[in-house]
Formats: C-alpha cells, structure tokens, sequence
C-alpha cells in the first residue's frame, strides 16, 4: 500500500512538472506540490482538515435509496458531507456513486422514471421537502460533469449565464472576470472571451466548467468524474484547483480513479454493488472515513480489496 | 489432436511476404461497384436532360424578353405575357406559409420533444404527424376547398372570388407542409445533446430558460434548413392550389382595385402557370412560355434552397 502511494506521489510529481514547462505563465503562486496534500512520501499526512471534525455538516444523507422505476440502484445510503472539505466518492461501475452524487442538486429529477426515499438535508432542510424548487437546489448546489460540456456559446457567456438567469445585477464584466480567476483559467483565456468556449483545450474546457459552475455563487460544488476525460496533466491543474475551490466551497467528487481520491479528498465514501436475487445490481456504501484512514486501514475487508486491486 | 502450427512457427520472411503482397481481385465486388455507379449516372442523365430540354425552350424566351418576362402580368398575347402575377401569388402564399406554418409547427414540435410526457396520447401524435406528411397534396386541397374557402367566405373575407382566394391558398399549404416543419424541427430538437440540457440545469436554469437559451439555439440550423425546404416545397405545389379554386385563365385586376380587392380577388401562383400555359393549343404559351416559366420557378427554388444552406452554414461554423 506505501509503495502504491509512493509511486502515485511520483506520478504527480513529474506530471506537475511537465504541467510548469508547458505552461510557463501559471497565475498565482501554486506549487504543484500542494496537490499532495494527503499523500506524503511517508504515505499518510494530515490534510490540514482531518482531524477536524469540526466543520459542520452541510449535507446529511440518512437511508437514501434511490430506485430508477423497478430498479433499485441505492440502497440505505447514510453519508455525512461536511463544509469546506472535498468528499470522493468511489467504487467500480454501477455501483451508484453518480446516483447518489445527483442527489445532492436533484438532477436526478431529469430522469422521469427516478424515485428517492430517505433523508437529504441541505443545512438541515429537506432536499426533497414538498415545496423545494429543485431549480433554486441547483443554484446552491452546483455541479460539474464527467465529459465538458460548455454551452456552444462564447467564453463570456458561458460564465454569465447562470448569474443572468439568476438575477444577478452588478457589474458582469467583474464576476466573469473574479470567477475566471478563481479558476485559474483569467490568464488563459483573458483575451479571447468573445471566443467559442470549444476553442479551448479539454482541460480548459473542463475548468471553465468549474468556473460556471461556481459563477452562481453556489455553497457546494458536485463533480461528477471531471477528470475521466482529461489527460495527467490536465487532470492535476483540475485537482489543483479543487484543493484551492475548498477554501470557499464544499465539494463532492466523483471518481473512478483511486489515486486522485486519495490525492484531493479530505473523506472517502466506498461504495460496491450487491448482486441480488434475478441479478438486480444495487449499489450500497461499505465504508466512509478520513481519506488517510480509508486507504491505509481500512475497516472493512471489501474495501482493503478494492483498494489494493483485488478487486474491481 | 494434432495441434495446428502457430503462424509464429511458420513465419519466415519469404513466407511473410507471400502472404502479405499481392493485390485480391474480387469480380462482384468490382460488378457491384459498376452498378452503383451506373445508377448514379442515370440518375445525373435523366435531371441534365431535363433541364437541358427546359432550358432549350426557354431560351428565346429569355433571350429576348429578360427581366420584362419575369416583371410582365398575364396576358393573351404571348408577345407580352409574363410570370409576375404568379411570382406574387406565390409570394403571397409563401408568406402565409412563413406566418402560419412555422411559429404552429415549431411550437408543436417543441412541445412534443421537451414537455409531453412519452404515453400513447403523445406516440399517437408522433404517428399521425408523420402519416400527414405523406398524404398527398390533393387531399389537403379538398380539405382547402370544404374548410378554409367556407369559412373565409363565411367570415366576409370571400371578396369577389368567394373565398376561393389567396388566402384560402396559403392556409391550405400552410396546412400541408405543417406536418413537415413539425418533423423537422423535432428532429433538430432532438439532436441536441443532453449534456447541453444537463449544463443548463446545473446552473439552475428552469426547463424554459434551458430550451430558450441552449436548445432552440443550438437547433435553429437544423429547423431553419427545415423550414426554408418547406418553404420550396409550398412554392412548387400545383394540385392542391387546382382544387381550392386557383385562376387557370386570364385575369387582371382592375385599375381602380383596393388591396382588400387584391387580396380577396383572383390569384394564381408560378408552377399554376406553368400548368396552363402548358395546355394551350398556342404553340408559343405551350412550347416557349411555359418552358421559361419553369426555368423562373426552379430558379426561385434554387435560391431558396441556396438560403437554407447559407444560413445553416453560418450558423453551424459560429460555434
């Protein structure tokens, strides 16, 4: 387990340096370095967050179960997200990590046949309460997907919109411009903002994802794999930015990859999938602790085999 | 058994070479190939020839008439006689076409593809809708005749033709290519991908505020190539305009005549033209005006089409 933790820093390391040679003018000082956080060539180190159990609760999930008409894809999920940290969630396919994931937002609203029960409470109200306009959730609660997926639109615009329908009324110029910024992305793109967004590079792309998403002002961000279709190099600029977004956001993630959970992620949550009887997949939560904890002294058997590749 | 040697027991480089060169000759395929391409050919053949021979008739025509042909009114002397009623009557229809047909039958497919819940009731609709697309054209022509000539004449807009007018004309092809703007634009909805949906309602955009700022923009090339075919399709309709009552002989309004008198008066459109001067016993309406008519009408259609591709291209290469 040390030595895969090893070689993960060491891949990070020379990804980040290839990241600094090809783009010589980052913005703002950000030692690459910085994205170990939780990963020291000892292995485990402190985040700065985990032993702090005293950042509150901002999405409390108890018994979720989600069902897609008979399906039951969740099952039972109880799942503390907490402000200010980055939450992973992982597991192989199907095993109902994304579910779960748009839960938090409702986005699993767009899917006609989508059934919840249980509890999700944002700041202690019910997600799914009878008179929660899941429109006004996403505004709160926003979130980034797995392939980028700008709007065919100008750079401009793909970061005005949400604070547009929004009502937003200051300077727009300002907000595109403070948002750009903190997505590391200003000094890329700052004179080409009338431009189509798919001139951008996909990592670019991805990060001005980022920026909309965080454009609307929003309390938590949810990604969804944001780094699946990227290159190392690109995918490290987004974890980078992620470990900066947390100062100001909550964030839950999404991944297949293990090695970038335990990189960003201050707690990890395991999922797996239960084949039941006529080969119904349902996913359930085996296991969620600290991040350090999770991937070097794991509580559960299903998960140590996970992690160290036995399995999935 | 015996076991079958691997080809890396055999390979040598002789033997490699042997089996990697040498150009396979397939006669069906080559046979097959052939036949495509004949096909095509014939096809090339029977449109080059048709519009040669049209061409050919309307050339003296052109020639020596030019824009005075195209900018003349009807007449029963072929020496003066010109296609500009029937371009305006088109015109006319056209335009009935643009106002009713389009704003109808993209908000029905809007409907159809972002609001109605998948039941029976809404694959019903889908069925029908693309039924009345292939209904010929003289059905919509008697629908013309029993409905919209009754009731514009019933609402006093029948004028001197009692109500077989232009605007019983347009409503009727507005009525007929409906169900093709409705096809079209939904199949234009449709293409949008759902990661744009997905990105608009993850900013919090409500259902309208993602179709009217990602989805209808992102499908407007699509609706508006549909739309403007359609547009071609109404201009070059004869049957149903035939049905409804459209003048096939000589007519003019009188000087002193109102735009309501315009309106509700006598009309006829450019390929009904092209239909009665094509029966006349005068060799020169039948063999020489009627051929340049045609040549007005295709030109017309051409550009309407050289429209659609201009703007779907413009808009398309903007992102």
């Amino acid at each position: 387990m040390v030595n895969d933790m090893n070689d993960t820093t060491r891949m990070v390391d020379g990804a980040s340096l290839d990241a600094s040679t090809m783009h010589p003018p980052r913005p703002g000082p950000q030692p690459p370095t910085r994205v170990r956080g939780p990963v020291s060539d000892a292995g485990i180190a402190p985040t700065g967050n985990e032993a702090n159990d005293a950042h509150p609760v901002i999405i409390d999930v108890e018994n979720l179960n989600v069902f897609y008409g008979d399906f039951h894809a969740v099952k039972d999920v109880t799942l503390p997200i907490r402000q200010n940290e980055i939450t992973a969630l992982i597991g192989p396919s199907g095993c109902g990590k994304s579910t779960v994931l748009r839960c938090f937002n409702r986005m699993n609203d767009l899917i006609e046949t989508a059934r919840v029960e249980g509890k999700v409470e944002y700041h202690g109200v019910d997600l799914y309460g009878k008179n929660v306009d899941p429109v006004e959730v996403r505004r709160h609660v926003g979130m980034v997907f797995q392939k980028p997926n700008p709007f065919p639109k100008s750079i401009y615009d793909n970061i005005a919109f949400g604070p547009k329908i929004a009502g937003y009324k200051d300077s727009m110029d300002d907000l595109v411009e403070e948002t750009l910024h903190k997505a590391a992305l200003w000094d890329e793109v700052k004179d080409k903002l009338g431009e189509s967004a798919f001139a951008l590079s996909g990592g670019q792309q991805q990060r001005l994802c980022i920026a909309r998403a965080i454009a609307t002002n929003p309390d938590v961000v949810l990604m969804d794999e944001p780094a699946s279709a990227l290159d190392p190099i690109a995918t490290l600029r987004i974890e980078e930015l992620m470990y900066d977004l947390k100062k100001d956001y909550s964030i839950v993630i999404v991944t297949h990859n293990m090695q970038q959970a335990a990189r960003v992620s201050d707690r990890t949550a395991f999922f797996t999938v239960e084949v039941g009887e006529g080969g119904q997949r349902t996913g359930n939560l085996v296991e969620f602790n600290h991040t350090s904890n999770l991937f070097t002294n794991p509580n559960e058997q299903e998960t140590e085999d996970y992690i160290t590749g036995r399995f999935g | 058994m015996a076991t079958r040697p691997t080809r890396t027991q055999k390979a040598t480089r002789e033997a490699v070479q042997r089996a990697l060169e040498g150009r396979r000759i397939e006669p069906g395929a080559v046979i097959f190939r052939l036949l495509l391409l004949t096909m095509l050919l014939s096809l090339l053949l029977i449109l080059i020839v048709l519009l040669a021979d049209i061409f050919i008739g309307a050339w003296p025509t052109l020639r020596h008439r030019g824009f005075d042909f195209v900018f003349s009114g009807l007449s029963l002397n072929p020496e003066t006689a010109g296609v500009f009623t029937g371009i305006v009557g088109s015109l006319a229809i056209a335009l009935f076409v643009v106002l009713l047909a389009i704003p109808i039958g993209v908000g029905a497919a809007v409907y159809l593809e972002e609001y109605a819940s998948d039941n029976h009731f809404t694959r019903w609709i889908d069925t029908t809708v693309r039924n009345l697309a292939g209904v010929p054209s003289i059905v919509f022509g008697l629908l013309g005749l029993t409905m919209f000539v009754v009731v514009i004449n019933t609402i006093g807009l029948g004028g001197s033709t009692g109500g077989k007018n232009v605007i019983a004309a347009g409503i009727t092809m507005a009525a007929l290519v409906l169900p093709i703007v409705i096809i079209t634009s939904a199949e234009a909805i449709r293409a949008v991908p759902f990661t744009i949906r997905e990105a608009g309602y993850g900013v919090g955009a409500t259902k309208w505020e993602v179709i009217r700022s990602h989805v209808l923009p992102s499908a407007f090339p699509g609706i508006l190539t549909g739309t403007v075919l359609t547009l071609a399709r109404a201009f070059g309709e004869t049957a149903p305009l035939l049905v409804i009552g459209v003048a096939t002989g000589f007519f003019s309004a009188s000087a002193d005549a109102t735009f309501f008198d315009k309106l509700t008066g006598p009309y006829t459109a450019l390929p009904v033209i092209v239909f009665s001067w094509s029966r006349q016993t005068d060799p020169a309406f039948a063999e020489t005006l009627a051929p340049a008519a045609i040549t007005v009408l295709l030109v017309i259609l051409f550009a309407l089409n050289a429209v659609a591709i201009y703007f779907r291209n413009k808009f398309e290469k903007r992102w």
